[in-house]
C-alpha cells in the first residue's frame, strides 16, 4: 500500500523529532540553547556529559536507580516463577480470584500507595535504601511477571512434566534442569519488562528515598525546579536514561506487544 | 486442555502471596485506618466514622469540589486520548510493512517511546514545546499562534494530550499489529476472489480478528491514563491554576504535600474502588473472550 508507507514514515517522524531535539540539545552549550534556534549543534560540546560522569550527585543517581531496578527484577522473576507454574499447570481453591487480585495490583494507582509505603518503610527502617524501592515496585512487577511467565509456560506441553517424573526427576531438579531452559525466552521477556517498568517509575521511587538512594529521575526533577536551569545537562541526563531501553529492545522486538499486554496476546 | 486439581499448588503460590500482601494489603489497611480517623498531630487519632467520605462525596465542600473536578478532568482526558489513540493505532497497524527488515526496524523505532522513563517523557515535551528553546513551540509561534502551555490552559491540555499520543499510540498499534498477524493469508485470498472492497475486508476480516487485542488496548490505556501522574506533573505541575490537575496529582498534593491523612485516605479508597470495578469488568470480559477463543 503506497499510502501506508507514507503514514508509517510520518508517524515515525512524529515519534523521533522530540527525541532528536533532546539529543541535539544535549550536545549544545547553554548559550547556544537559549540564544539561537539551531537545528543541529553549531558549537559541538561534550561538557554536559562530562559533568554527569564527574559529578557524584549525578552519576550516583544512575547507580542508585540501577541498584533497585536490578534488585526488583531478581525478586519479581524469582518469586513469580513457581507461582506462574502453579497457575499454568493446576487448578486449586481460589485460583481465579488470586489471578484477579494480582491483576488488580498491577492496575492500582501508585499515588494511592505513596503515603502508606512511606510510613511502612520508615517504620521498618528501610526508608532511603534500594530495598524500599525494590520491594515497593514488586506491587506491580510481581503480578506482571506472573502473567507473562504463565503465558509462556502454558505453551510447554504437560507431557514433558510427566515424562520427567517417570524418569525419576524430583520436582526441584526437573524445574531447574528441564523446565527453566525450556522457558528461557519467557524469563528473558519477563525480566526485561520488570526492568523497564521499574526503570520508568518515578512517583514511588522519589517518595521512598531522600539522599542515599536517590534515583536519577528524582535528581532530574530537582534540576528542573531549580532557578536558572541547566538545560544542556538536563538533556544529557535524559539521553542517558534512554540507553537501557534502546540497548535491549532489539532482542525483545517480537515480544513487545505480549509484554505490555500482560502476556495475553 | 483440562488442568488437574491440586491443592498443593498453594505452596508454589505462597511466596508471591506473601510479597504482594506485604506491598499491597498492609498499605491498604493503613489507608483504611486513616480514612475513618482524624488527628490533631502527635500521633493521636480519634474515630471519625464516615466523615471524610461524606465530605469527599459532597460537591459543595472544598474536598468534594476538588475530588469531582479532578475526576471530571481525568475522565475527559481518558476519553480524549482513547478517541485519538485507538483509531490512530489501528490505522498505523494496518499500514505496517508486511515483511523484510523494514518490519523489525519499524517495530523497534515505534516501541522506543514506550521505554523512556516517564519523567523523561515529561522533560522531552517540556523542552520540545517551549516557545523559546523548543522546536515545536518555536514552529507554532512562527505560524503566528501565540502558543504558551505555561499560562494558557487550553494549550497546556493540547500539549499533554499530544504528549500522551506520542508516548502511548505505539502500544495500541503494536497490539493491533499482533492481532492482524494472526490472520491466515487464505482469508485475504478468499476476499480477493469475492472482489471485496478494502473497507469490507477491514469490517469483516480484520476488525473481528483485532477485537480481543483492542479490548486489552482500550482497557490498558484507560487504566494508565486514569492514574497518570509523572508526565503532566513534570510538564505543567498541574497548572496553569488547576487545569491539568488529575486525580493522582490531587491525591499526592493532599497526602504528601499537606499531610492531610484522613482526606487523602478517603480519596485513595474511592479511587481504588473505581479502578477495581473497571478492572473486574476487564477481567470478566477478557476471560470470556479467552474461553471463546479456546472453544473455537
Amino acid at each position: 500500500m503506497r499510502g501506508g508507507r507514507a503514514i508509517i514514515l510520518l508517524y515515525l517522524l512524529f515519534l523521533m523529532l522530540p527525541i532528536y531535539w533532546l539529543i541535539n540539545m544535549s550536545f549544545k552549550t547553554n548559550t547556544e540553547i537559549t540564544s539561537v534556534m539551531t537545528l543541529w549543534p553549531h558549537t559541538l560540546t561534550f561538557d554536559n556529559y562530562k559533568k554527569i560522569f564527574t559529578d557524584p550527585s549525578w552519576y550516583n543517581g544512575y547507580i542508585n536507580s540501577l541498584k533497585y531496578v536490578i534488585l526488583n527484577t531478581i525478586l519479581s522473576v524469582g518469586f513469580a516463577l513457581p507461582a506462574a507454574y502453579a497457575f499454568s499447570r493446576y487448578r486449586f481453591l481460589g485460583d481465579k480470584h488470586l489471578f484477579f487480585w494480582l491483576l488488580s495490583n498491577r492496575m492500582a494507582p501508585p499515588a494511592v500507595f505513596a503515603l502508606p509505603f512511606f510510613n511502612l518503610y520508615s517504620a521498618i527502617g528501610l526508608f532511603d535504601t534500594p530495598w524500599a524501592v525494590a520491594l515497593a515496585h514488586c506491587l506491580f512487577n510481581v503480578p506482571l511477571a506472573v502473567w507473562i511467565l504463565e503465558g509462556f509456560m502454558s505453551g510447554v506441553p504437560r507431557e514433558i512434566d510427566e515424562t520427567a517424573a517417570i524418569d525419576g526427576y524430583s520436582f526441584p531438579r526437573f524445574f531447574l534442569k528441564i523446565f527453566t531452559p525450556l522457558i528461557a525466552s519467557g524469563i528473558g521477556v519477563a525480566a526485561f519488562f520488570c526492568f523497564m517498568f521499574s526503570w520508568v517509575e518515578l512517583l514511588l521511587a522519589r517518595t521512598l528515598t531522600s539522599v542515599n538512594a536517590k534515583p536519577i529521575a528524582a535528581t532530574m526533577t530537582r534540576t528542573v525546579s531549580a532557578a536558572g536551569m541547566d538545560w544542556g545537562v538536563l538533556a544529557a541526563a535524559g539521553v542517558l536514561t534512554l540507553i537501557p531501553g534502546a540497548l535491549v529492545i532489539w532482542f525483545v522486538r517480537n515480544y513487545i506487544a505480549k509484554g505490555f499486554a500482560l502476556g495475553r496476546v | 486442555m483440562i488442568k488437574p486439581v491440586n491443592q498443593k499448588a498453594w505452596f508454589l503460590v505462597a511466596p508471591v502471596l506473601l510479597i504482594v500482601a506485604f506491598s499491597a494489603v498492609i498499605p491498604l489497611m493503613t489507608v483504611v485506618n486513616y480514612s475513618v480517623q482524624d488527628t490533631f498531630g502527635n500521633n493521636q487519632f480519634f474515630w471519625n466514622g464516615v466523615g471524610w467520605f461524606s465530605e469527599l462525596l459532597d460537591r459543595s465542600t472544598d474536598l468534594g469540589g476538588r475530588f469531582f473536578d479532578s475526576l471530571g478532568r481525568n475522565l475527559l482526558f481518558s476519553a480524549i486520548i482513547l478517541a485519538i489513540e485507538v483509531p490512530l493505532g489501528i490505522v498505523i497497524a494496518l499500514s505496517m510493512p508486511r515483511e523484510g527488515w523494514r518490519v523489525a526496524a519499524t517495530l523497534v523505532l515505534m516501541a522506543l517511546p514506550l521505554l523512556i522513563p516517564w519523567n523523561v517523557v515529561g522533560t522531552i515535551w517540556q523542552i520540545f514545546a517551549r516557545g523559546d528553546i523548543g522546536l515545536l513551540g518555536a514552529a507554532v509561534n512562527a505560524l503566528g499562534v501565540d502558543y504558551n502551555y505555561v499560562s494558557n490552559p487550553l494549550h497546556a491540555w493540547i500539549t499533554i494530550v499530544t504528549m500522551d499520543v506520542w508516548h502511548w499510540t505505539s502500544l495500541v498499534a503494536l497490539l493491533c499489529y499482533a492481532g492482524l498477524k494472526s490472520i491466515p493469508d487464505a482469508y485475504y485470498q478468499a476476499a480477493r476472489i469475492d472482489g471485496a472492497s478494502r473497507w469490507a475486508v477491514f469490517r469483516t476480516i480484520q476488525l473481528p480478528k483485532m477485537q480481543r487485542v483492542l479490548l486489552i488496548a482500550v482497557l490498558l490505556r484507560f487504566m494508565d491514563s486514569f492514574m497518570i501522574y509523572t508526565e503532566p506533573f513534570v510538564v505543567t505541575g498541574g497548572g496553569p491554576g488547576n487545569s491539568t490537575t488529575f486525580l493522582s496529582i490531587e491525591l499526592v498534593k493532599l497526602a504528601l504535600g499537606q499531610f492531610d491523612l484522613g482526606k487523602a485516605a478517603a480519596l485513595s479508597i474511592v479511587y481504588n474502588l473505581i479502578i477495581l470495578a473497571v478492572c473486574w469488568v476487564f477481567y470478566t470480559v477478557m476471560t470470556k473472550a479467552d474461553a471463546k477463543a479456546g472453544a473455537a
